[in-house]
């Protein structure tokens, strides 16, 4: 043994594509803000706008609050009806889209429309129905349906993909014809997640519903964007808190909702104990 | 069956609470659709017409004008991918110290863990439109404004799951870690971070492919990106173009759903 044994390689070295991924992204940076003309010097001079700006965003004006009123008002409204008929609509089409329950000829086009409906943002979609039916709420109860059909539609496909076939299998050995074997072995199955992704649409559409309206679709996005095209910046101030504070009950609107139907709270339940809320994870997603 | 006395019992599945609140809220839902389609301003002429209009707006898209792309829409979509990237990187890096201070396994401190959450909280609760509305009052129209309105609205997305992926972490390690006499930055680097790794990609590439259909709206209210390109051809009803713009966007948003799942399956 003259020859001392190579140097083992260092266990603890990992592998090399981290680093050079890290490297690639440290260089997409760089060229990326060299094509969006972003600069130290634009940053700023915008930070030096920014003190002005809030300074006139506050305090905030709730002075037309008739107005302000009327907009909740709408986009409440306009969330509501798209909710409804987005799930009214979702629930057949989810249905006839599980391959699990319907042949292909049926699920194949029924999970084409539910990708269509998914593809485009709400606003988008808005635009097209403000030229279709004309401005107003009932453009964006129709842009907010198409959304909620998209969501709603895919998660109820998944959940029925997903139950187990033995409920179905024993109703269907009674001799039951299908519309039992829906109700007595499908539904029960998926009625909590249903529960849950119906209340999280009904959030979601609250979301939208506030902005359809800087594309002229109804609610209170119209008033926010005309009051920011007018530099009417306190006014906008005051329409942010009021949607803001609208979003935030409709989110504690959901979890009693979801608390009542999933975990069997009751109304004594919801106010005795806090920690009967927490239970119910919240899904997140846009 | 009868009890005792006589009485005859039925099995209930739900106590009478129970029941009383559902139908209290299913009350309250019929009640709340019934207000609403009364009182929402729908002009029946416009909804009866509906159908009609639409044929019309798409025979007015056809053709779709193909040689708008290379004009324009190339280099518009190019900056909406750019913003949605740079947005999504940013908001990366400013959620994590965020969600660290907001799991309080790794933060043992209520009042920090409460101050984080607000963060998180009020960032989700602002729309990216609205945020973009606000960068654009401060930094001027652009893909500046877009790039910041994206990030913030991130913000609370990735850095409440990357808290509550820390909070779910498991403590074995982290306890051998601490007994070895590990000093706290080390426990969130070998500790943690090797637990939560996969969830945090996870969640870049889940928030990355959102932003790319949320950027493609922010040039409505001037933020840059196709939404620009989008408003002025709606503005000079040039349906043609719109319709290729649409059709720009749909593909995007394909590609980049088909992007992030094989970039899942094979890295993650």
């Amino acid at each position: 043994m003259t020859t001392a044994p190579a140097a083992p390689d260092d266990p603890f070295r990992g592998s090399p594509w981290p680093r050079i991924a890290a490297v690639a992204l440290a260089i997409y940076v760089v060229y990326a803000c060299a094509q969006l003309e972003v600069s130290w010097e634009r940053l700023q001079s915008g930070l030096g706008n920014a003190a002005h700006f809030f300074s006139r965003l506050f305090p905030p004006n709730f002075s037309r609050s008739d107005l302000l009123i009327k907009g909740l008002t709408e986009s409440l409204e306009i969330a509501i009806l798209a909710s409804t008929l987005g799930i009214v609509l979702a629930l057949p089409l989810g249905l006839a889209a599980a391959r699990n329950l319907m042949p292909a000829w049926l699920s194949w086009p029924a999970r084409f429309v539910i990708v269509a409906a998914r593809s485009l943002h709400p606003v988008i979609v808005a635009i097209l129905f403000v030229k279709a039916v004309g401005f107003g709420a009932l453009a964006g109860i129709l842009a907010l349906t198409v959304a909620s059909i998209g969501f709603i539609g895919k998660l109820f496909t998944e959940a029925i993909e997903e139950i187990s076939d033995k409920q179905v299998e024993a109703i269907r050995a009674t001799g039951a014809p299908f519309v039992s074997v829906l109700a007595y072995g499908v539904l029960p199955q998926v009625f909590s997640r249903f529960i849950g992704f119906a209340t999280y649409q009904l959030d979601s559409n609250l979301r939208n519903s506030t902005m359809v309206g800087i594309v002229g679709a109804g609610g209170i996005g119209g008033t926010l964007f005309a009051a920011f095209q007018r530099f009417d910046y306190d006014y906008v101030c005051a329409i942010l808190i009021s949607i803001i504070a609208l979003i935030m009950a409709g989110e504690v609107f959901a979890t009693a909702i979801r608390a009542i139907f999933i975990e069997n709270a009751t109304f004594a339940d919801l106010f005795r104990r806090g920690d009967a809320l927490r239970h119910v994870r919240h899904t997140e997603d846009d | 069956m009868a009890d005792a006395l006589g009485h005859e019992r039925v099995w209930r599945r739900f106590t009478r609470a129970q029941r009383l609140t559902r139908f209290g809220v299913y009350l309250a839902i019929v009640a709340a659709i019934a207000m609403a389609a009364q009182t929402v301003e729908v002009i029946p002429e416009f909804l009866a017409d509906a159908p009609e209009q639409v044929v019309d707006l798409l025979s007015r898209m056809w053709p779709i004008d193909f040689a708008h792309y290379p004009e324009a829409i190339h280099a518009a979509l190019m900056e909406t991918l750019h913003i949605a990237t740079l947005g999504t990187l940013l908001a990366l890096v400013l959620a994590l110290p965020v969600g660290v201070l907001a799991a309080h396994s790794v933060v043992p401190s209520v009042p920090v863990n409460l101050f984080a959450r607000l963060i998180l909280v009020s960032s989700r609760s602002v729309n990216s439109l609205v945020w973009a509305l606000l960068f654009v009052g401060i930094f001027g129209p652009g893909a500046l404004a877009g790039t910041l309105a994206i990030a913030f609205r991130s913000i609370g997305f990735v850095g409440k799951l990357f808290g509550e992926a820390l909070d779910e972490a498991q403590h074995g390690p982290i306890e051998a870690l601490a007994a070895a006499g590990a000093p706290w930055m080390s426990r969130l680097t070998f500790g943690y971070w090797p637990q939560v790794r996969p969830a945090f990609w996870s969640i870049a590439l889940f928030r990355w492919d959102i932003n790319v259909r949320e950027s493609a709206v922010l040039g409505l209210v001037g933020a840059g990106g196709i939404g620009m390109v989008l408003d002025s051809a709606l503005n000079l009803f040039q349906w043609t173009r719109v319709a290729m713009v649409l059709l720009a966007i749909f593909a995007v948003v394909i590609a980049a759903e088909v992007v992030v799942t094989q970039v899942r399956r094979r890295v993650i």
